[in-house]
């Protein structure tokens, strides 16, 4: 006890739910070491973010701190005063959110945000706490450290941004850093350079950590420990290679779910083309750089192609010049054998029915003032032309499909939903148009594990029931290896090769792709320092 | 009426006062004739007759009844405001979801059009046209909404800009859908909120604005009753302590602060904020 830094006992956190009081974490116990990494680990809805937050004395807006005790250093944080935890926020305790995009003032230079906690503090003057800045900048490995943080976040990339942040957390030198889900928005090959660089910083200064993810092959690299909650309860808790060699739980051994799922084989025609984009080029300005180079891709009937590519591949672009929405400057599109006009405006009623788009953000691509029966109903009136009691018995049976209970949720507006059935109400109203070919851009990536693999399910489900062609566009490989018969690999607006799903996943690789694949963590705690030392040895040859 | 009943508690009580003014005012413009004791322009007794069982609010500098009058100004002043404030907000928001929606030329022309119109300073405009049109009624109306609905134009443009960016939009775009369609289903709701609360403050704007016109004399003409004038007309009567003048100049105040109430409401629902 008397080396802890952090411990907690029985944390109860209550939040108002529909004007109710529940418990969203059930008396938790938690022991971390000074200089010690504990990963925490649950799908979303588990409290892992509450209690890292609480591990601050801080909880969301309409959560309270019910019962229990957190036991700073000697401090209860749940009982200090609001000075008391002030003093001891961004000084001997930080934190690092998930999206740095969004929690860096974009009107300030990276290096002035550094400094502000420091200064306030009266830790250290102006100069010195700008030096300090690029000296951590340069242990994080970020570009050119000396002038980086003079530039403004909109400048940096989501790697390099949450690289900053933890530079900022690491400012005045903490005890305790708690990072909250700090890669899970990132693609494959910048997560490695943000682990390593996170992994060495907090090793070098001896900082205890709360590590925060629900990708259990991140906090495999990262961990000492590993807590898995659910439901706000604490399930199993082991040294991390104890708990990734025999997970005890049967809970635990569901995380590995979506890295188990299979594929059914399918029978189809390789000649019975669908879809073929030849030759494609495309930009977003007249005479601007080409996002899309020279791109053909085949698409075979009853088939998944995947698309796959880090950011800034083209591959969302590849979707938006499918779909019209971005006229290509060269190139030919063939669906069924005609060749589609390059303008959505320009294509047919039927053309439109029959290439539909589901998009990453459910959030966004459904009208948060029209109710499901709504958002459902229109593509059925628009393109079937069905009306009244005919058009609702049809909402009905799509919801049925999607696995939503038509009762509940036919009146619900998409804010009334979670982010695993606001995906849902996307297929279905794709569906709704009995379409022959779905584009899905990203559609998993916003969403955690368990309910990953239950929509990658569903849409194996309809893709047999309604025979269905999917291009699946998607940064991450163990969602292409579950779904994709095909995989087509973009880089840098170039298609790499086009392959079948067992061919790519077995050597020989294409140099590119072997990268790409080499960079999704696995479950092996060794592996990302084998995979760093690979490739140092790589570069120095 | 069980659900009206229980959405009326669930409204703050400012707003439930300020809609019941409104109500109040509503009806006295619906129901003058029937309501007031005598006609809008009859003359019946001395000037300035003080207040008694006959004339409740006594008589005005030509003899008619004062209580009479204030209830058919509500439907001069009341009346013309409210259609004028719903024209604006016809032409200026349709334009608005338009010029959002369709974007480019159609958009540059609309909004440099409304730039002009608000580049003259609007009393001054609003003279300027009077004094061509004419001051009945319609022309008063019709010149009020032009100037108004320019900026109805341009708060319906810039919000509804950053509801055709979505993805929602786009998904119905490439649908296939009409403009209508996707103003009137996918872009209004969104954007209803900001419109109706700024509808509020638009048409108290319009009152004092018809007020101003009308103290110029190019606003409601005599005989007809407005509440403006009426202040005016009787003001001399203040230095002998009596407060009749000021009720119009009431009434005025208590309707815009109603309205304010209700618009106070309707911007806390549109900000989406917890209380």
């Amino acid at each position: 006890m008397l080396d802890n830094i952090l411990t907690i006992r029985g944390l109860k956190i209550t939040a108002k739910i529909d004007g109710i009081d529940s418990d969203i974490v059930h008396g938790i116990d938690l022991d971390l070491k000074r200089g010690e990494i504990l990963g925490l680990i649950g799908e979303s809805g588990a409290g892992k973010s509450s209690i890292g937050l609480a591990a601050m004395g801080f909880t969301r807006n309409g959560c309270k701190i019910s019962a229990g005790e957190i036991d700073f250093d000697g401090l209860d944080l749940a009982r200090a005063t609001e000075k008391q935890k002030q003093n001891l926020r961004g000084v001997r305790i930080a934190y690092v959110a998930q999206s740095a995009a969004a929690s860096f003032n974009p009107a300030h230079r990276l290096i002035d945000q550094y400094a502000e906690a420091p200064l306030s503090h009266g830790l250290s003057n102006a100069l010195e706490s700008k030096q300090e800045a690029i000296e951590l900048y340069r242990k994080l490995q970020l570009p050119t450290p000396e002038e980086i943080g003079f530039r403004y976040p909109h400048q940096l990339s989501g790697g390099q941004l949450q690289r900053a942040m933890t530079a900022m957390a690491m400012s005045c030198k903490p005890d305790l850093i708690i990072f909250d889900e700090p890669t899970t928005a990132l693609d494959v090959t910048t997560q490695i350079e943000v682990l390593s660089a996170i992994r060495d910083i907090v090793r070098e200064y001896k900082t205890a950590a709360l590590y925060i993810t629900h990708d259990l092959a991140v906090v495999a690299q990262m961990a000492d420990r590993i807590q898995v909650l659910k439901d706000g309860r604490a399930v199993e808790m082991s040294e991390t290679s104890k708990m990734l060699a025999a997970p005890q739980e049967d809970y635990t051994k569901t995380l590995w779910a979506v890295r188990n799922f299979q594929r059914r084989e399918k029978a189809f025609d390789p000649k019975d083309i669908i879809l073929s984009l030849n030759n494609i080029d495309a930009s977003y300005e007249r005479h601007g750089p080409k996002i899309l180079n020279d791109v053909s891709i085949r698409v075979v009937r009853g088939q998944t192609l995947a698309v796959v590519g880090e950011s800034g591949s083209g591959k969302s672009t590849t979707a938006r010049v499918l779909c019209g929405l971005l006229e290509a400057s060269k190139g030919e599109l063939v669906f069924n054998g005609d060749v589609l006009p390059l303008n959505y405006r320009k294509r047919d009623k039927s053309t439109l029915k029959n290439l539909q788009l589901i998009y990453q953000m459910a959030d966004t691509a459904l009208n948060p003032r029209q109710t499901l029966l709504q958002i459902l109903g229109r593509p059925l009136e628009f393109y079937l032309g069905l009306k009244g009691e005919e058009k609702n018995a049809r909402v009905a049976q799509l919801l049925e499909q999607v696995e939503l209970e038509p009762k509940r949720f036919l009146n619900r507006y998409p804010g009334e939903l979670s982010g695993g059935q606001k995906q849902r109400v996307s297929i279905a109203r794709a569906l709704a148009a009995e379409p022959e070919l779905i584009i899905c851009d990203e559609i998993t990536s916003a969403l955690d594990q368990a309910v990953n693999e239950s929509i990658l399910n569903l849409l194996n489900r309809l893709q047999e029931d309604l025979n269905l062609t999917y291009i699946f566009i998607t940064h991450d490989l163990a969602t292409v290896r579950a779904i994709a018969d095909e995989v087509v690999v973009m880089w840098q607006g170039k298609v790499l090769e086009q392959s079948t799903t067992e061919a790519l996943f077995s050597p020989p690789y294409h140099e590119y792709t072997e990268r790409l694949l080499s960079s999704v963590p696995q479950m092996d705690p060794q592996w990302l320092d084998e995979l760093l030392l690979q490739r140092a040895k790589a570069e120095a040859i | 009426m069980q659900k009206f009943l229980s959405s009326w508690w669930g409204i703050p009580l400012s707003a439930q006062f300020g809609l019941l003014v409104i109500t109040v005012y509503l009806l006295l413009v619906a129901l003058a004739p029937w309501l007031a004791p005598f006609g809008e322009t009859e003359i019946l007794a001395n000037a300035y007759e003080p207040w008694s069982s006959t004339y409740w609010l006594g008589t005005d500098s030509l003899g008619r009844d004062m209580l009479s009058r204030i209830i058919y100004g509500a439907r001069n002043t009341v009346g013309i405001a409210l259609i004028a404030t719903l024209l604006a907000f016809l032409i200026g928001g349709l334009l608005g979801l338009l010029a959002a929606t369709v974007g480019g030329v159609l958009d540059q022309l609309l909004s440099r059009m409304v730039d002009v119109i608000m580049a003259i300073p609007s009393l001054i405009f609003a003279l300027l046209m009077l004094t061509i049109v004419g001051t009945s009624a319609t022309s008063l109306v019709l010149v009020i909404a032009l100037l108004d609905s320019t900026k109805v134009f341009r708060l319906a443009r810039s919000v509804a800009q950053s509801i055709v960016v979505m993805d929602f939009v786009e998904a119905a775009r490439l649908r296939g859908e009409g403009r209508w369609y996707l103003m009137r289903h996918e872009i209004l709701p969104n954007v209803s909120a900001p419109l109706i609360a700024e509808f509020g403050l638009r048409f108290c704007f319009v009152f004092l604005f018809i007020s101003t016109l009308s103290f110029l004399g190019l606003g409601t003409q005599p005989p007809a009753a407005d509440w403006g004038s009426m202040v005016r007309d009787n003001a001399t009567l203040i230095s002998f302590g009596d407060i009749t003048p000021l009720l119009p100049a009431l009434a005025i105040a208590l309707l815009t602060v109603a309205i304010n109430f209700v618009v106070d409401w309707k911007l806390h629902a549109a900000s989406g904020l917890k209380d």
